[in-house]
């Protein structure tokens, strides 16, 4: 059996009084679409934070293909093939949306030619190409600041995507984004991701996402997963009715 | 990068690899009216030489500015660079004005390394005061160990060889002032190309998001470093240029104030522009040189008006100025 994608064992984190992640273990399968629901201050995106190493857990492990990767910095998470859609955008705000993609083809490749314009790089096409994909090609020479918060979070999962990562982790991809884009935009995420071989964990409350795009759902609540299966299965059980669906509605 | 000091090609319609008036004539245009000085106005030629060594300098502490970091100690490379090409001198008499140069340049990127390895854990205001703190040690030094140093006298720096050749000192100045100019133009002009490089964009990150940039797998400290050290580069480099250019070095180099300028004349010719750093430090010094001809402390009243000027009305600086009138006269035509 191979080791599966990501795993957590045990991860155990408390901010005060609040037990963010209790005792958490989960693994993630290559190819299998994870998907993360739960209410808000449940923990979900601490548990992207563990998992990427920016917040380390005060017990537990993080396994990537099964390597123990606990103690290292997110940015060596990151170069092993993890990557990042933030909740809130994280972006380099006075670059425009397809900077913001180069400057992460320049890190992933280190590229160091002191004389070559980053405008110059072979990927260029590359880059613009997937900022069609997430329909920012309009953004794609304006400031980031700019740009409405649904745009930034679209530019946010492309860069991250640049990344060429294995693994893709995003917080509420679509959240912000106008709610008769969002499906199509999933849509055509979810099938670039397959087409690359990525996998992909998605907090997300939109429970019509959840059910189309996710083949196994994770509910988290009160710092754990509550319950995990498949999304018919998960989404018709009376817990999450009551606890996660409920609240949505 | 939608830097205001720099002309922007990215967004622009116009054909890529044209010179821009503003980014490439009008400096190029400035640069052949320096080297008519020596000819033309050759009482100005020391003044020009001196601010252009300072102009290095500031477009090291206008580098930082990019990523968004001040610092208030860059006189310390300034001043290191410059003592480093004194030392070389008195140990081996006679030699040659290139060798200065890279003692100069060497001490500089050495320092940078120590006190960079420590100051890129820091950002902003502590960042700013660490590099001050630093520069001021240094200082002491040179002002306690006068037997090292020379003390507050400091050390004469005797003409340096060049190519060989012992110049008489008309020549001397003549041959450094074409070689600062020189040194202005490939510097200015590679620095320019690193700051637009993928390496120097990700050094230029740091101003605005170093959580993206740490999940792009990247150290924001390293990437900080590198940038820092092609600042106490290009710092070194004026300094050791100033030293020789004026035959004695003193702790004065070190001084805080001498940092302080640095960032004051960054900012007045557009912070973060490697071209301003230039045009602000001769207008600068101009000033200062005229106006104090005239009357003792005057000087300080007109560049610290003309800087509120600056901040209140064109926060991009003087190049900021002269850019967007060019662009103006570009779209006219
Ligand atoms: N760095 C931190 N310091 C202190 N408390 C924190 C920190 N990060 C999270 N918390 C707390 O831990 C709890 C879980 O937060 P988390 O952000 O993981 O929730 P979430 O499930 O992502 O919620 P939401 O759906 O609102 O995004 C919350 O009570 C939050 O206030
Ligand atoms: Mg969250």
């Amino acid at each position: 059996m191979t080791a599966p994608l990501l795993e957590t064992r045990n991860l155990v984190i408390r901010f005060g009084g609040v037990i963010a992640a209790n005792d958490v273990s989960l693994t993630i399968t290559a190819g299998r679409n994870l998907a993360i629901i739960g209410p808000n201050g449940a923990g979900k995106t601490t548990f992207l934070n563990i998992c990427t190493g920016w917040i380390k857990p005060s017990s537990g492990q993080v396994l990537f293909e099964g390597e123990d990767v606990t103690p290292l910095p997110p940015r060596a998470i990151v170069r092993k093939g993890v990557a990042r859609a933030f909740q809130i955008p994280q972006l380099f705000t006075e670059h425009t949306a397809l900077e913001n993609l180069l400057i992460a083809v320049a890190a992933r490749d280190r590229l160091r030619n002191p004389f070559m314009d980053l405008h110059r790089i072979p990927e260029r096409d590359e880059m613009m190409h997937l900022l069609e994909m997430v329909k920012c090609a309009d953004a794609a020479h304006r400031p980031v600041v700019e740009l409405p918060e649904g745009q930034r979070k679209l530019v946010d999962i492309a860069v991250a995507l640049a990344l060429r990562p294995r693994l893709l982790l995003m917080d509420e991809p679509t959240s912000g984004v106008a709610s008769s884009e969002k499906h199509r935009i999933m849509e055509i995420l979810v099938e670039a991701l397959a087409e690359r071989k990525v996998t992909s964990v998605f907090v997300e409350h939109d429970m019509g996402i959840v059910e189309r795009h996710a083949e196994e759902v994770a509910v988290w609540n009160a710092g754990n997963v509550q319950l995990r299966g498949t999304p018919r299965e998960i989404l018709d059980h009376p817990d999450v009715i009551r606890d996660v669906i409920g609240e949505a509605v | 990068m939608t830097h205001a000091t720099e002309p922007d090609k990215s967004r622009q319609g116009r054909p890529a690899g044209g010179p821009s008036m503003a980014g490439t004539v009008l400096p190029l245009a400035g640069l052949a009216l320096l080297a008519l000085v020596p000819l033309g106005a050759p009482g100005m030629q020391l003044l020009v030489n001196l601010a252009l060594a300072k102009g290095l300098a500031v477009a090291g502490v206008s580098v930082l500015l990019r990523a968004g970091q001040v610092s208030f100690g860059h006189a310390l490379y300034f001043a290191v660079a410059a003592y480093a090409g004194a030392f070389l001198m008195t140990a081996l008499p006679g030699a040659d004005l290139a060798l200065v140069l890279l003692a100069g340049l060497l001490g500089a990127v050495v320092a940078g390394v120590c006190v960079g390895l420590f100051v890129v854990r820091y950002r902003g205001i502590f960042f700013g005061m660490l590099n001050l703190a630093f520069s001021m040690i240094f200082w002491s030094f040179l002002e306690k160990f006068y037997h090292i140093t020379g003390g507050a006298d400091g050390i004469r720096l005797p003409r340096p060889a060049v190519l060989g050749m012992d110049l008489d000192r008309a020549s001397f100045e003549l041959v450094l002032f074409y070689l600062t100019l020189t040194l202005v133009l490939g510097l200015g002009w590679a620095t320019i190309r690193w700051l637009a490089s993928p390496a120097g964009q990700i050094f230029q990150t740091l101003k605005t998001n170093e959580t993206r940039l740490e999940y792009l797998g990247v150290s924001p400290r390293r990437a900080l470093l590198w940038g820092y050290l092609v600042s106490a580069a290009l710092c070194g480099i004026g300094g050791a240029l100033m030293g020789v250019t004026q035959g004695v070095v003193t702790p004065e180099y070190a001084w805080w104030i001498r940092s302080g300028e640095m960032v004051f004349i960054a900012v007045l010719g557009g912070a973060g522009s490697v071209r301003g750093a230039f045009v602000g430090a001769l207008i600068y010094e101009l000033v200062r040189t005229y106006a104090s001809a005239y009357a003792g402390d005057v000087w300080q009243m007109l560049l610290g008006g003309f800087l509120l000027v600056i901040i209140l009305f064109a926060p991009r600086g003087v190049i900021g100025m002269i850019e967007t009138l060019a662009h103006r006269g570009e779209a006219r035509k």
